[in-house]
């Protein structure tokens, strides 16, 4: 069955199983790659896009689900807070192996994007779902505020 | 000397075959030993449905508050249940699985129950069980209050803090309507996976309860 998928601002026909989960539809599909498989239960964080804004677990989502809404990829980020997560991202040095990044990356954009000046205590609730193998954890809360510091003097 | 090549005659061909043919027949007809019957890994044992005692089934306590307790005690079966307790936790996180170890991921209950305004139930959790990846979901998935928190207490006590104004927040009526129509409370019979489903059913737990209702509502110590 053909669904009509909404992804980074494009509008996407895709042909499979309603039931397919989103992660397939974007990695095997439309080749955005960026997101990734970690444990396909909803456990790690590590397939983290958003859907209307807010963050969702594409590896436990449906196609079916997923087209009743905007989705956003790594990809398709954009916005003066990915821009700001960028800078602190490669300022700091943040990834290691780098595999649970762009989850990393979606869910903290999701946060800023929603509070521009967060607590150690957001950040750590907002984050607890994605785990990093490496544990970056500390470089990642410390990325988080360099973000958020960087946007309040753009403002 | 001339030396003469030996030679196979015909009878020691014949007999090569007949030993030939023995051979086969016997490798044929050997005695088979069937492997050793295992059981089936627990992994793939079908979830089984435990059965709930009808309302009929107490009409022969005769007294009225032994009657009551009788039919609240059934029903408790499915309130202490994992299904159940594990969204009645007593403190911000919730449990899961039928062990109601603490949730992994670590989540909190937030402001409204359906998460912190950060990392929501919905991050993970849909509108259905997600057969797929095994994730469970339900529209209105979410954790009850901390004041309705069942978790670490006795079925008497929580039978108190059903009926008590300032933990319940519920009146009877709504109390019956949450047990016994409420879809939320109803996917405690249908949860998907290798969960193991509350007894009986849902209409089966709600005429229990409404039975319970009627003969005072008494609760044990």
């Amino acid at each position: 069955m053909t669904h009509s998928l909404f992804v980074n601002g494009r509008l996407h026909s895709v042909d499979t199983d309603g039931d397919a989960p989103l992660l397939w539809v974007l990695r095997d599909h439309l080749r955005l790659t960026g997101t990734k498989y970690g444990c396909g239960k909803a456990q790690c964080g590590a397939c983290t896009v958003h859907a209307d804004g807010q963050p969702v677990r594409s590896c436990s989502l449906s196609l079916a689900d997923a087209a009743t809404s905007r989705i956003e990829t790594i990809e398709g980020a954009a916005g003066p807070e990915a821009e700001a997560l960028t800078a602190a991202w490669v300022a700091r040095g943040v990834p290691q192996c780098g595999f649970c990044q762009s989850g990393q990356l979606m869910s903290a954009l999701a946060l800023l994007r929603a509070n521009s000046a967060p607590t150690d205590a957001d950040i750590d609730a907002a984050m607890s779902g994605n785990l990093c193998r490496c544990a970056t954890y500390n470089r990642i809360r410390a990325g988080i505020h360099d973000a958020a510091a960087a946007l309040g003097d753009r403002s | 000397m001339k030396l003469r090549r030996p030679r196979l005659s015909c009878l020691s061909i014949a007999m090569i075959l007949f030993a030939l043919i023995i051979l086969i027949v016997a490798i044929l007809l050997r005695p088979l030993t069937l492997p050793k019957p295992e059981a089936l890994s627990a992994a793939f044992a079908p979830v089984v449905v435990a059965p709930l005692k009808p309302v009929s089934a107490f009409n022969a306590i005769v007294d009225p508050a032994a009657r009551s307790v009788a039919l609240f005690q059934e029903a408790g079966r499915v309130i202490r249940h994992p299904r159940c307790m594990n969204c009645h936790p007593r403190t911000d996180r919730p449990t899961q699985t039928d062990a109601m170890r603490p949730h992994m991921p670590a989540v909190a209950r937030g402001p409204d129950g359906a998460g912190d305004p950060h990392l929501r139930c919905a991050t993970c959790h849909n509108d259905a069980n997600f057969t797929g990846r095994d994730v469970p979901g339900n529209p209105q998935w979410l954790l009850a209050l901390i004041e309705q928190a069942w978790q670490g207490r006795s079925l008497g006590e929580t039978c108190r803090q059903l009926f008590d104004p300032a933990r319940s927040y519920i009146t009877r009526a709504e109390l019956l309507e949450h047990m016994a129509n409420d879809a939320l409370v109803g996917w405690a019979w249908h949860p998907g996976g290798d969960r193991p489903p509350a007894p009986g059913t849902q209409a089966q737990f709600g005429a229990l309860i409404a039975a319970w209702r009627e003969t005072d509502a008494r609760w044990p110590a």
